[in-house]
C-alpha cells in the first residue's frame, strides 16, 4: 500500500521503542537501509517483498497474510512504556513499520485508555475511585491527594508525575486501590492497596528517582485468598476441599516444579489417554458452563471446533485457536489475577486440553493492560512450560503443537466481550463484531475460535482428571461444580471465595466475616456494574445460575458487593452509570447515546432537579433502558442499565 | 448520456490489430444459482435468495424500512441500528440490513418494541446530532412520533466548529451520526486511501484524520466519495456550502444531467448537478456498474473550468 504520512518524525527513543517490539526495519519501505531486494519494477517481477516479522506463532495463520497489523497493540504499548505518551512522529513511525495509515493508528490508540497521544509525565498514579474503593476510603484517599498535590492531573515530584481518578483496577479486595505506572527505558508498574495519600506521593517519588521494587505487587493468600491453607490451621472443618484455589499459595511463587507436585498436568496426562473425544465426553457430562459471564456450556463450545477438525486436514489456510479471556475489568471481579497471579500453569493446563480437543495449534491470552504481575507470572509459565515440554512442537512426547502468546489489552473494558477481542488482537478498534457469525465458525483472524474465561479453563484439569460426572455432583442440577466470588465493599474479609454453586448468599457473606462498616446491610450488588443489586429481604437466594434468575438476578462475573446502609446508594448507580459512559465503544446510536442520555437523567435525580417530574424521568430511564437491551450490538449497552433498573425496582430512590 | 447521436449511420467498426481469438468469446462464468429461502414477514410468506438480508425481504413485501448506516455498495456496519426488527425467538432486535434471512424466520417490522427502538434510536440521534441538512430522518422521526427534547437543553452533544480547510468540501461534525460510511468509501469498500478512521471511544468517538491534521496535510486524494455517502450532510461540496450559507442553495431550481466523464477511459457515470446555469455538485449513481457511486477528484471536483466561461444566456 502507499502511505501518505506528514512530516512528523519519531524520535531515535521512539524508534528504539518500536525497533525492540518489531525488530530493526528489513527494508527501505520500513525506513530501513535500502537494497537491491526493495526495487519495486511495474512488471511486477522483480520486487519479492519482504515478509512480515514472523518469528510470533500467527506464522500459523498464514504468514504475511494478515500482514503485520496484529503487532499493533504491542507496538503501541512498546512507545507508551518507554515515552509516556505517543507523539505523532511516533505515529508515523509505527504505521510505515507496520504497513497501516497513520489515521487508523490514530484511531486504534485513541481507543484505548492507556494510551495517551498528548505529552503527559512519564509517571502516572491511577487512583480508584470505584464503586468498592468508595465503600474503602477512596473519597478520603482522592481529596487528600487533592490536598497535597492539587486536583486530578496536577503534577508533582518535579514535574515527572500526576496522578489520576480511574475505575475499578481489580484491586477490591485491597482496597483503596493505586497503581502507579512509570514510563522509561525499564518502564515498571506498582501497585499499593490499601493506599494513603503519603503512600502514593512517597511511591511517586521513587518512579522518579528510579527506585521502584522490581516486583509491581506482591500476593499477599492470606489476605486475598482467606480460604487459603495458612488461614486454616486448627479450623479445616469449617472449608471446603477447594477445586480451584488450593494450590495458590502453596510453596510461594508458583513454579512448575510446584505446580506438578501438587497434581498439576495430570489433567492433560488423562486427556492425552482418553484422547479427543472421550475428554470431550467428559466436559460434556460435568455440565460446565462459562464462567465469563453467560454461561455457555463449554463442551458445546469446544464441540464446535472439535466437528470442523476434518476441514483442518484439507485447508492448510484454516487454523483454529483458543483464546483465554482474561480481560477481567468488570468493576469489583479480581478472581481471574488472582488466579493469574497465584496458579498461572493451571490455564496452561486448561487450555492446553482446550487445544487437544479443539485441534488449534495457537492459543492467546487477552490479558487486562493494568494487571502487571499476571502478565509477568503467567509469562514466566509461558516460559517454563516451553523450556519443558508442556508446550510447544512435541507437548509431553505426544506430537501435541500447542503455543501461546500474550496480549496485553490497553483500558477498554469492551474488549473483554469475544469478538471485540478478536477486533483488539488483530491490530483494530476494539468494537464488537455483529453475532452471527459466532466465533465458533469466525472469530481470531475469521478463524474457529474458541473464547474461554480464565475460570472456566482452570476448572478443566480438574474435571478431566476426577471424571465429568463428579464434577456434576457438586453444586446443583443446573449449575454444576464450584465458584469463585469476589467479596469486596463492606464486607469483613474480602478476598475470593470459592463455594459450591448452590450456596445461599447469606452463607457466603458469613463466610468472609459479615457485614462491616455500620454493620447494617443494605444492599448486595451481583454480578458487578452489568449486574444486578439484591436486598437484605433476598439473602435466601442461592447462587446459581437458576436461582439468580428467578429474582432476576445474575451471577455474572461472580461480583458480590456489600453496601451498609450509610452509602448513598444513588452515588453508587451514578458511578455506575459513569462507568458505562466512559466504557462504551460508541459504535452503535442506542448504547452510545443512551449511556449517555442515562447518566443525564441519572445526574438530574440526583442532584433532585427532574426535568418535568421524577415519574416522568422514571418512565424515560426504563424506555431507554428497553431500547438499550434491545437494539444495542453487544453485552455493554445490553446491560447498562441492568444495575439500575434492579435498584430501581427494588427501592424507590429518588422520591 | 443526455443524447445518443442523431446519426444512425451504421459506422464501420475500426479493424484489430490484434487477432481475435478463434473460440469462442469467453464468458464470466455464471453465477451460482442460489436457493430460495422462504420467510414470513409481518404474517406474509415472502421467499428471496439464499444470502439475501431481511432488508431486502422486507423491501420485496413493499415494507419501507428506515436505514441510515446501509448502503448497497458497502458493506454493512450495522451500527445505526435504526433499521431493527423483531425475530422470533431472539432475546434482543436484530438488524434488518445485515441479518441474512433463514428458513421459517418470522419477523415483525411494526411491533411495540420495534416502535420504541427506532423511536429512541432517532431520539438519540436527533438530540445530539444536527440534521438539519437529513430531510429523510425526519420523516422518519414524524413515523415514530420522536421527541428529542424531551431530554433537555443541557444535554451533551456533538457540536462543534466546521472545518473548512480546502476549497473543495467542507466538514462539519456537528452534523455527523457515526454511521462509519465515509470511513468505508475512503477505506477497502472503495478508495483504499485511508485517510480518515474513527478515533476516540464513546461518545467522544469521532471521524478523525490522524491527530486531527488538516485535510491537506492527510493522505485525501479529494476522490469524494465519502460525500457521496454522507447520508446527513456532514461531508459538502463548498459550493453546495457557500451556497447554504448565503441562502441562495435551493433545490427545486435543480436539474440533474447524467453524462460520462470526459477525462479518462474508465467511463465513469456521472450525474451534474445545476442550479441556475451553474455546477453545483457532482455525484453518481450507485447501481451504475462502473462507479458503484464512487468518482475521482477529476470526475468529482474537475468541472470548475466549465463555469469561467460567462453563462451564455442561450444556453449555446
Ligand atoms: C462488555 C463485556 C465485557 C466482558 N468482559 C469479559 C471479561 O473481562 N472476561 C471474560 O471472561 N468474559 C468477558 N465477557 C464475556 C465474553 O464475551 C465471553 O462470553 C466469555 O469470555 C466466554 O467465556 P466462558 O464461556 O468461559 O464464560 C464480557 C462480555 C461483555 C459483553
Ligand atoms: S452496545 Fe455499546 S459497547 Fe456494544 S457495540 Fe454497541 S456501542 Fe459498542
Ligand atoms: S475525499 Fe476521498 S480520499 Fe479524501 S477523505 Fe474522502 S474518500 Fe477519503
Ligand atoms: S461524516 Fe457522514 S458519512 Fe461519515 S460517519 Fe459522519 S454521517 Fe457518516
Ligand atoms: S479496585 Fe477500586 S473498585 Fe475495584
Ligand atoms: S441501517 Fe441497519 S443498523 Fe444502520
Amino acid at each position: 500500500m502507499d502511505l501518505h504520512f506528514t512530516d512528523a518524525q519519531a524520535t531515535a527513543e521512539e524508534r528504539v521503542a518500536v525497533d525492540s517490539e518489531m525488530g530493526a526495519p528489513e527494508s527501505s519501505w520500513q525506513s530501513g537501509q535500502r537494497q537491491d531486494s526493495d526495487r519495486r519494477d511495474n512488471d511486477g517481477q522483480s520486487s519479492e517483498r519482504p515478509i512480515g516479522d514472523t518469528r510470533t506463532a500467527f506464522a500459523a495463520f498464514g504468514g504475511d497474510a494478515h500482514g503485520r497489523r496484529h503487532r499493533l497493540l504491542p507496538v503501541l504499548h512498546a512507545i507508551q512504556n518507554r515515552i509516556g505518551w505517543i507523539s505523532p512522529g511516533a505515529l508515523n513511525y509505527i504505521g510505515l513499520r507496520l504497513d497501516i495509515a497513520p489515521a487508523e493508528v490514530h484511531g486504534v490508540a485513541s481507543f484505548y485508555g492507556m494510551f495517551s497521544l498528548q505529552p503527559r509525565p512519564p509517571i502516572v498514579a491511577h487512583v480508584c475511585d470505584d464503586i468498592a474503593c468508595v465503600t474503602r476510603g477512596s473519597d478520603k484517599l482522592c481529596a487528600d491527594l487533592e490536598g497535597k498535590i492539587g486536583p486530578a492531573g496536577s503534577s508533582c515530584s518535579g514535574g515527572r508525575a500526576i496522578w489520576l481518578r480511574s475505575q475499578c483496577l481489580g484491586l477490591c479486595e485491597r482496597a483503596p486501590a493505586v497503581l502507579v505506572t512509570s514510563a522509561g527505558e525499564k518502564s515498571h508498574e506498582r501497585v499499593s492497596a490499601p493506599a494513603s495519600a503519603d503512600a502514593v506521593e512517597s511511591l511517586m517519588d521513587d518512579a522518579a528517582q528510579g527506585r521502584l521494587p522490581a516486583e509491581p505487587d506482591v500476593l499477599n493468600v492470606q489476605i486475598s485468598v482467606p480460604q487459603s491453607a495458612q488461614n486454616r490451621a486448627g479450623k479445616e472443618s469449617e472449608f471446603l476441599p477447594l477445586r480451584l484455589l488450593h494450590r495458590i499459595g502453596k510453596g510461594g511463587a508458583p513454579t512448575l516444579e510446584t505446580y506438578q507436585k501438587l497434581g498439576g498436568y495430570r489433567g492433560l496426562r488423562k486427556a492425552l489417554d482418553l484422547g479427543p473425544e472421550g475428554t470431550l465426553g467428559e466436559l460434556a457430562a460435568s455440565k460446565l458452563l462459562g464462567r465469563g459471564g453467560a454461561a455457555f456450556p463449554t463442551a458445546k463450545k469446544w464441540e464446535a471446533l472439535f466437528l470442523q477438525r476434518d476441514l483442518l486436514r484439507h485447508d492448510p489456510a484454516r487454523a483454529h485457536c483458543v483464546i483465554c479471556n482474561a480481560d477481567e475489568s468488570e468493576p469489583g471481579t479480581f478472581k481471574d489475577r488472582i488466579l493469574m497471579e497465584g496458579d498461572p500453569f493451571a490455564i496452561l493446563e486448561g487450555m492446553t486440553i482446550a487445544a487437544f480437543v479443539t485441534g488449534a495449534r495457537q492459543g492467546y491470552i487477552y490479558l487486562r493492560g493494568e494487571y502487571a504481575l499476571a502478565a509477568e507470572r503467567m509469562q514466566r509459565a509461558i516460559q517454563s512450560a516451553n523450556e519443558n515440554g508442556f508446550l510447544g512442537d512435541n507437548i509431553l512426547g505426544s506430537r501435541l503443537q500447542f503455543n501461546i502468546e500474550i496480549r496485553r489489552g490497553a483500558g477498554a473494558y469492551i474488549c473483554g466481550e469475544e469478538t471485540a477481542l478478536f477486533n483488539s488482537i488483530e491490530g483494530y478498534r476494539g468494537e464488537p463484531r455483529n453475532k452471527p457469525p459466532f466465533p465458533t465458525q469466525s472469530g481470531l483472524f475469521r478463524q474457529p475460535t474458541a473464547v474461554n474465561n480464565v475460570e472456566t479453563l482452570v476448572n478443566v484439569p480438574g474435571i478431566i482428571l476426577e471424571g465429568g460426572s463428579a464434577y456434576a455432583r457438586l453444586g446443583t442440577e443446573n449449575s454444576a461444580g464450584t465458584r469463585l466470588f469476589c467479596l469486596c465493599g463492606h464486607v469483613a474479609r474480602p478476598g475470593v471465595y470459592e463455594v459450591a454453586m448452590g450456596t445461599a448468599l447469606r452463607q457466603l457473606i458469613d463466610l468472609a466475616g459479615g457485614v462491616v462498616g455500620s454493620g447494617k446491610l443494605q444492599a448486595v450488588l451481583l454480578g458487578g456494574a452489568a449486574g444486578t443489586f439484591v436486598g437484605p429481604q433476598e439473602l435466601d437466594t442461592l447462587l446459581t445460575f437458576e436461582g439468580t434468575r428467578a429474582i432476576g438476578a445474575t451471577l455474572g462475573s461472580g461480583v458480590v458487593m456489600l453496601f451498609d446502609d450509610t452509602v448513598d446508594l444513588r452515588q453508587i448507580l451514578l458511578r455506575i452509570a459513569s462507568f458505562f459512559r466512559h466504557e462504551t465503544c460508541g459504535q452503535c446510536v442506542p448504547c452510545r447515546v443512551g449511556v449517555v442520555r442515562q447518566q443525564e437523567a441519572l445526574q438530574r435525580l440526583v442532584i433532585a432537579k427532574p426535568l418535568g417530574s421524577v415519574t416522568q424521568e422514571v418512565a424515560m430511564l426504563r424506555e431507554m433502558a428497553q431500547a438499550m437491551r434491545d437494539a444495542s450490538i453487544c453485552g455493554l449497552g445490553q446491560t447498562a442499565a441492568s444495575a439500575l433498573e434492579s435498584a430501581m425496582q427494588r427501592w424507590s430512590l429518588f422520591a | 448520456m443526455t443524447q445518443s447521436p442523431n446519426n444512425s449511420q451504421p459506422l464501420d467498426a475500426p479493424r484489430p490489430t490484434i487477432p481475435l481469438p478463434r473460440g469462442p468469446v469467453p464468458q464470466a462464468p455464471p453465477e451460482r444459482e442460489r436457493r430460495s429461502i422462504e420467510i414470513k414477514i409481518d404474517g406474509e410468506s415472502v421467499a428471496v435468495a439464499e444470502g439475501s438480508t431481511i432488508l431486502d425481504a422486507a423491501k420485496k413485501l413493499g415494507i419501507d424500512t428506515p436505514t441510515l448506516c446501509f448502503l448497497e455498495s458497502l458493506s454493512p456496519v450495522n451500527v445505526c441500528r435504526v433499521c431493527v426488527v423483531e425475530l422470533e425467538g431472539a432475546r434482543t432486535l436484530v438488524p434488518a440490513c445485515s441479518r441474512k434471512v433463514e428458513p421459517n424466520m418470522s419477523i415483525r417490522t411494526d411491533s411495540e418494541r420495534v416502535r420504541l427502538s427506532r423511536r429512541l434510536v432517532l431520539e438519540f440521534l436527533a438530540s445530539s446530532v444536527d440534521l438539519s441538512t437529513a430531510p429523510a430522518v425526519h420523516a422518519y422521526m414524524d413515523r415514530y412520533d420522536a421527541h428529542p427534547e424531551r431530554f433537555g437543553s443541557a444535554r451533551a452533544t456533538v457540536a462543534q466548529p466546521v472545518i473548512i480547510d480546502n476549497e473543495l468540501y467542507v466538514r462539519d461534525y456537528s452534523k455527523c451520526v457515526l454511521c462509519y460510511k465515509c470511513v468505508e468509501a475512503c477505506g477497502v469498500d472503495a478508495q483504499n486511501t485511508f485517510a480518515i478512521a474513527v478515533a476516540g471511544r464513546g461518545f467522544s468517538a469521532h471521524i478523525a484524520t490522524e491527530f486531527d491534521v488538516p485535510l491537506p496535510d492527510s493522505a485525501c486524494v479529494y476522490c469524494g466519495n465519502c460525500i457521496g455517502v454522507c447520508p446527513t450532510g456532514a461531508l459538502m461540496f463548498k459550493v453546495e456550502y457557500d451556497m447554504r450559507q448565503a441562502g441562495t442553495w435551493n433545490e427545486s431550481r435543480q436539474t440533474q444531467t447524467d453524462t460520462i466523464c470526459p477525462y479518462c477511459g474508465v467511463g465513469c457515470d456521472l450525474t451534474v448537478h445545476q442550479q441556475e446555469g451553474q455546477i453545483v455538485g457532482v455525484t453518481s449513481p450507485v447501481d451504475h456498474s462502473v462507479t458503484h457511486g464512487n468518482l475521482c477528484i477529476k470526475g468529482r471536483f474537475g468541472w470548475q473550468f466549465v463555469q469561467i466561461q460567462p453563462v451564455d444566456p442561450d444556453g449555446k
